[in-house]
């Protein structure tokens, strides 16, 4: 066996070193953990060297060797520039929320277990990489478990709290439901083409043979759960709202936006002969998960639920980019991704740092907030008009260019029940602006000052949502990157 | 004597082809899909969930076994899969004891403080 071909797998494998790294860490450096003498180094350990980490991804980026395709493994694991940006991307996702993790983990219930946090953490993140880079169904299957086991343990990180529990009980049945449904679909595509890679399945399907139909529709369910698209998305609004903020966040943007990438990187190079029937599935899927969710965040009071449906909606508009499966399509869903990824965070960030001081997490909490915390509403008003699409903000050229998109892919009425959506999606968000700045309130949250790190996250997010979308060399770059049908 | 030994005729001559696998295997999965659609304890979803893995698991191996002996893949497929539903049953279980100690039940209609 070639052993050299390991270093293929450079941007997994140095993510193992972190992993490690951490977990040597956590033993030997925090010796008394009791008494809460936890050192401030393992605050910032996990956050350097993920940056390290993503500074040497993002090199193989900046001076690429030959066209920067590798593959190993006979062709399990494939790589491609792409797709080390998608990692980049989820790697400042997962940046910005240690940094909002951080007062979270410093309470003293807490202590016992910090290390927990940043390895499960990470090895999800390591899921979701082999998930993308993967070439063969069992390294898929793989990375998505890899990608999901450890996340029920985050959601039900706060062990005594009921509603954790009870979020970690319906994400793990769920997700054992879809992966049940996916492994009987991948067997299915074994059954018909007696082979799992990638490369040689596209040339073995044909639209006319109903069981591998049957497998693409088992498949695109089974992965519609991770991604909550309707009607798989029962689990996520209780999910969402019982686990700890920090997790929320994470599971809102990274994971999700991991599998919308697989979803669309699989159908495009192993579902390709059957892209009428796929287009037709992914339309429908779009329609609802766009309309329910938006119906059904406009009557929600706890404002952690209410961005579950907004995630929900927000992930009907992330796969408008499959639609047909162009070039087109991948580059405005890596950016729809990256400008998503800042949005949600900067809003997640804030409802953390509120949570951490005042304990509220009621939309009708936030009544007056702008009185007592002006910064902190501003910085929540712009990645809230990001989210609704308002221009100048990153959010804006996002839905323009996915919607651009699926027109050019053949789609116009996909594309204008999406833009009635926008609107509707407007009013719910600007009801959370209305209560900041417009609502009277006696008692608004008391003042507060959010920590050195969450202010840092708080500035990344705010520079994304104002820069994002101005910077035209971002989507160029994309694009340079990007491949379809 | 004879029957029984007529019956032990016929069910020896039975020739066993992809058939009966694919059969038995979607009858796994569709109890598996019906349990987890009815049953009240999470316990019992669990299991029936773990019916749903094992049918994919059966198609795996009798895929393989009938239609590609040349290669391994399936098998070398099932033996992954039942490790990884190992692994998910492990902490499903763990977050159900967790629930246990706060609720002193397993039931799923205590499971509602999360609702709307």
């Amino acid at each position: 066996m070639d052993y050299s071909q390991f270093l293929y797998m450079h941007d997994e494998i140095s993510l193992i070193a972190v992993i490690v790294i951490l977990f040597l860490a956590d033993l030997f450096l925090c010796g008394d953990r009791k008494s809460g003498t936890v050192s401030k180094a393992l605050s910032l350990l996990p956050v350097g060297l993920l940056a390290l980490q993503t500074a040497y991804i993002a090199s193989a980026l900046l001076c690429p060797c030959g066209d920067g395709m590798s593959e190993a493994f006979g062709g399990m694991y494939q790589n491609t520039p792409v797709m080390t940006l998608v990692k980049v991307v989820l790697n400042v996702g997962t940046i910005i929320v240690f940094l909002m993790a951080d007062s979270w983990m410093k309470r003293p219930e807490n202590q016992i277990k910090v290390g927990e946090f940043y390895m499960l953490t990470l090895s999800t993140l390591l899921g979701m990489y082999y998930m993308i880079s993967s070439g063969h169904f069992l390294m898929f299957f793989i990375g998505l478990e890899l990608a999901s086991i450890p996340m029920t343990a985050l959601i039900a990180y706060t062990k005594n709290n009921q509603e954790s529990a009870e979020a970690a009980a319906k994400y793990i049945l769920t997700a054992l439901f879809s992966s049940g449904l996916l492994l009987y679909g991948i067997s299915l595509v074994y059954g018909t083409c007696g082979t799992m890679y990638f490369d040689e399945l596209a040339a073995k399907f044909s639209p006319a043979d109903t069981l591998q139909l049957a497998a693409l529709v088992l498949f695109i369910s089974g992965i519609g759960f991770k991604i909550s698209l309707v009607p798989f998305h029962l689990w996520t609004a209780d999910t969402y709202q019982g686990a700890p903020t920090t997790v929320t966040g994470y599971l809102s943007v990274i994971s999700k936006g991991a599998a919308a990438f697989v979803l669309f990187t699989i159908l495009v190079k192993v579902f390709q002969p059957m892209v009428e029937q796929w287009n037709t599935i992914m339309l429908w899927i779009i329609i609802f998960s766009i309309t329910v969710a938006n119906l059904f965040a406009v009557r929600q009071n706890n404002i952690k639920r209410f961005m579950a449906f907004s995630a929900i909606s927000q992930a009907g508009y992330l796969v408008l980019g499959v639609m047909g499966g162009t070039a087109q399509g991948m580059t405005s869903l890596v950016y729809y991704l990256f400008v998503y990824m800042v949005a949600n965070l900067g809003v997640f960030l804030i409802i953390n740092v509120t949570e951490q001081n005042s304990g509220k997490i009621n939309i009708s909490d936030y009544n007056g907030f702008y009185q007592s915390n002006p910064k902190l509403s501003f910085i929540m008003t712009l990645c809230l008009f990001s989210l609704a699409g308002i221009p100048p903000f990153a959010g804006f050229f996002s839905k323009f260019f996915i919607f651009m998109a699926a027109f050019n892919a053949g789609f116009p009425v996909l594309v204008f029940i999406a833009l009635v959506n926008t609107v509707i999606s407007l009013y719910y968000y600007l009801l959370i602006v209305k209560a900041m700045y417009i609502v009277k309130n006696d008692a608004p949250i008391a003042p507060f000052r959010s920590d050195c790190y969450t202010k840092t996250a708080i500035a990344v997010c705010a520079l994304g949502v104002v820069l994002g979308g101005i910077v035209s060399c971002i989507y160029g770059y994309i694009d340079t990157l990007s491949y379809g049908l | 004597m004879d029957r029984l030994n007529e019956l032990i005729n016929i069910i020896l001559g039975i020739h066993v082809d992809m058939t009966w696998f694919l059969v038995l295997s979607a009858l796994m999965m569709f109890i598996g899909i019906y349990g987890f659609l009815t049953r009240r304890n999470t316990l019992a979803i669990l299991i029936s969930v773990e019916l749903m893995l094992n049918a994919a698991d059966i198609n795996f191996a009798a895929f393989n076994r009938m239609l590609f002996p040349e290669g391994q893949e399936g098998y070398i497929f099932a033996l992954f899969s039942i490790a990884i539903s190992a692994a998910e049953t492990a902490i499903a279980i763990a977050v159900m004891i967790n629930i246990y100690r706060n609720l002193k039940n397993n039931f799923v209609a205590n499971l509602d403080k999360l609702k709307w």
